[in-house]
């Protein structure tokens, strides 16, 4: 192995800290050169310029120069205005594309969000809780990567070898090819995701529960409302505003998609989705217009989603 | 809260009206088949990655209990002496450690200004922030690309710590952002008076206290940088000394096609060390989960 490397890493985890501390005490002998007055007009910016210069030189200056990208030609030498769009527009692959991004949003965030839900409203009633939240949890630990390889080998055609293929020769179901068909392979593609980020809606939903006043849901049962009542009338609307959040959370997901896709079947068989057109225009086709115009139209989708997000912020600062 | 009304709140768990055993049986049932469906892909990796190549090409995992038993390392060696996995499980190492612990201090120095000092602006910058969480990489990736290729970096370890660092921001200020906002002010005013300096401060005191929603923010940017796959692909891609294991095994998908005896050995190498790190700190990374997506 490359020592050197080795090397470098162990001089960064070192080497930031010390950089960290040498800069903080510089910030104080910077401001100790000025009049008392002026410090603390200047002292916050010197705490942030580290922070701010990152978010400057890795997200707003090539989100703007994405935008700029998206106007030119597929070398960025010429300016095409909206050629690159309208191309896109014109390419039923393209819409296709679209349409899988469209059945990712609906299908991968209302069944993750779905699972999520019922998992942590039964095993709110069971002793087993931990162990069973624990067990669906873990798929949030692994990456894309290894979860595109258990899937593939679940999918696996040769009925001798395929989970999902024996299992559907037990009930005399013959096998089935599940990643090249559309729109079938799109689902398959879901349901990957869906393991992985059930999880992440449980654990959110059951803090959730945990919150609401079981005083509450007693007085209701008392009342003589049964599980049903208790969960539509109260439960389900008092978890709402979580509710909210964790679909927000999972559109972006859904809408970000790439790597599944990318490793279960590389765009193949009609399975394309926004994240990997990108990819596809940019490195396999070279076209750097075609692939900022993409990354321009899935940025404009997540607008809606970042202003929800910034109204719930500020609803929660004036709450503070 | 009193010990009666305590005692009132755990009552409440259990139905007031006499439950027969067998009206549960649903509730159980359905909670152990979701489980199953949960646990049986992981379990047939797990299983096919310790079977000899020949026997997992032509019988089912579940094959595997008969007697008698064969399991093998063969897998393991294979992979990762031979196909490299060995050397991507160090460059994965090597990409995810520093690009954990520069962000995480980024962001410690921007969150305490955002938390504890006053500027004109505050507001505006931190909506910004809040903005910028949901940022499509995709959107920033190909200026990335060209700006770590014209300083040279393009195919190196520090261009994908300078990229996950500034990817990684946005959550990380959130986030202690959050925390250190909800220290207690008399705490900075008493140290304020005592002559301490905000420096001081934050290093005697913001740091220490914040030591669990770190833990947080060390596992949820360590895991997330371990698992990426298009930063890395973007950045580093082509460059098998330097790919990390995302990178490698998606390429293993494409040459490997259906060698799965191969292939589940390698996807488990890629998930020892986040599993160890799940089972060991769950709570801590829960609690990141948490904290990102609901006010804490």
């Amino acid at each position: 192995m490359d020592l050197g490397i080795g090397l470098i890493a162990v001089v960064v985890v070192i080497g930031v800290p010390a950089i960290t501390v040498l800069y903080a005490l510089g910030t104080e002998w910077v401001l100790g050169l000025l009049p008392e007055r002026r410090r603390p007009g200047l002292r916050p910016w010197l705490w942030l310029l580290p922070g701010v210069v990152f978010l400057g030189v890795f997200l707003v200056y090539p989100t703007i120069t994405t935008l700029v990208l998206s106007l030119q030609d597929k070398r960025s030498e010429a300016w095409v205005g909206l050629d690159n769009y309208l191309d896109l527009f014109g390419q039923a692959l393209f819409w296709q594309t679209i349409g899988n991004t469209v059945l990712w949003i609906i299908f991968f965030t209302g069944l993750a969000v779905f699972f999520g839900l019922l998992v942590a409203v039964l095993a709110d009633r069971v002793r087993y809780e931990t162990g069973i939240k624990a067990l669906i949890f873990i798929p949030m630990a692994i990456s894309f990567v290894a979860a595109s390889v258990i899937w593939g080998f679940m999918y696996e055609f040769d009925p001798r070898i395929g989970t999902v293929n024996a299992g559907i020769a037990l009930l005399g179901v013959e096998e089935q090819s599940w990643v090249t068909e559309w729109p079938r392979n799109t689902i398959m593609l879901i349901i990957v995701g869906i393991w992985m980020w059930v999880g992440f809606a449980m654990v959110i939903l059951s803090a959730g529960l945990k919150g609401i006043n079981s005083e509450l849901l007693e007085a209701a049962r008392m009342d003589g409302a049964n599980e049903f009542q208790v969960f539509f009338r109260i439960i389900l609307p008092l978890l709402s505003p979580t509710l909210a959040v964790v679909g927000t959370t999972i559109v972006i997901i859904a809408l970000k998609t790439f790597d599944i896709v990318y490793v279960m079947t590389g765009g193949n068989y009609g399975t394309d989705v926004i994240g990997t057109l990108f990819y596809q225009e940019r490195f396999v086709n070279r076209d750097a217009g075609a692939a900022a115009a993409v990354a321009v139209i899935l940025l404009l989708t997540i607008i809606p989603v970042m202003l929800i997000n910034i109204r719930r912020f500020q609803a929660q600062e004036a709450a503070r | 809260m009193t010990a009666a009304s305590t005692g009132v709140a755990v009552g409440a768990r259990t139905p007031t009206r006499p439950v027969r055993w067998y009206s549960r049986l649903p509730l159980h049932a359905v909670l152990i088949a979701v489980s199953l469906v949960w646990l049986v892909p992981t379990v047939a990796l797990l299983v096919s990655s310790f079977r000899p190549g020949s026997e997992v090409l032509t019988t089912g995992w579940w094959n595997a209990f008969q007697l008698p038993f064969s399991f093998t390392l063969d897998n393991y060696t294979d992979v990762l002496a031979d196909r490299n996995l060995g050397q991507s499980f160090l460059n994965s190492l090597f990409i995810s450690i520093p690009a954990t612990v520069i962000p995480i201090m980024v962001a410690a120095f921007a969150a305490y200004a955002f938390a504890w000092m006053d500027f004109p602006g505050r507001n505006a910058l931190f909506v910004l922030v809040v903005a910028l969480l949901v940022i499509p990489l995709q959107s920033a990736l190909i200026p990335v690309l060209q700006l770590t290729t014209a300083v040279g970096l393009t195919g190196t370890f520090p261009a994908v710590w300078l990229a996950h660092t500034g990817f990684g921001l946005p959550f990380a200020i959130f986030l202690l952002r959050n925390f250190f906002g909800g220290l207690p002010r008399e705490m900075f005013e008493a140290a304020y008076l005592d002559g301490a300096s905000p420096t001081t401060a934050f290093f005697r005191l913001v740091l220490p206290l914040s030591v669990p929603a770190i833990a947080s923010l060390v596992i949820f940017q360590f895991m997330w940088v371990w698992n990426d796959l298009l930063v890395a692909l973007i950045l580093v891609g082509g460059t098998p000394k330097v790919a990390p294991l995302t990178v490698t095994i998606a390429n293993m998908v494409g040459t490997l096609g259906q060698n799965w005896h191969l292939l589940t050995a390698a996807a488990f190498v890629s998930m020892v060390l986040p599993l160890i790190v799940f089972f060991s700190l769950q709570r801590y990374f829960v609690r990141g989960i948490l904290g990102g997506s609901v006010k804490g």
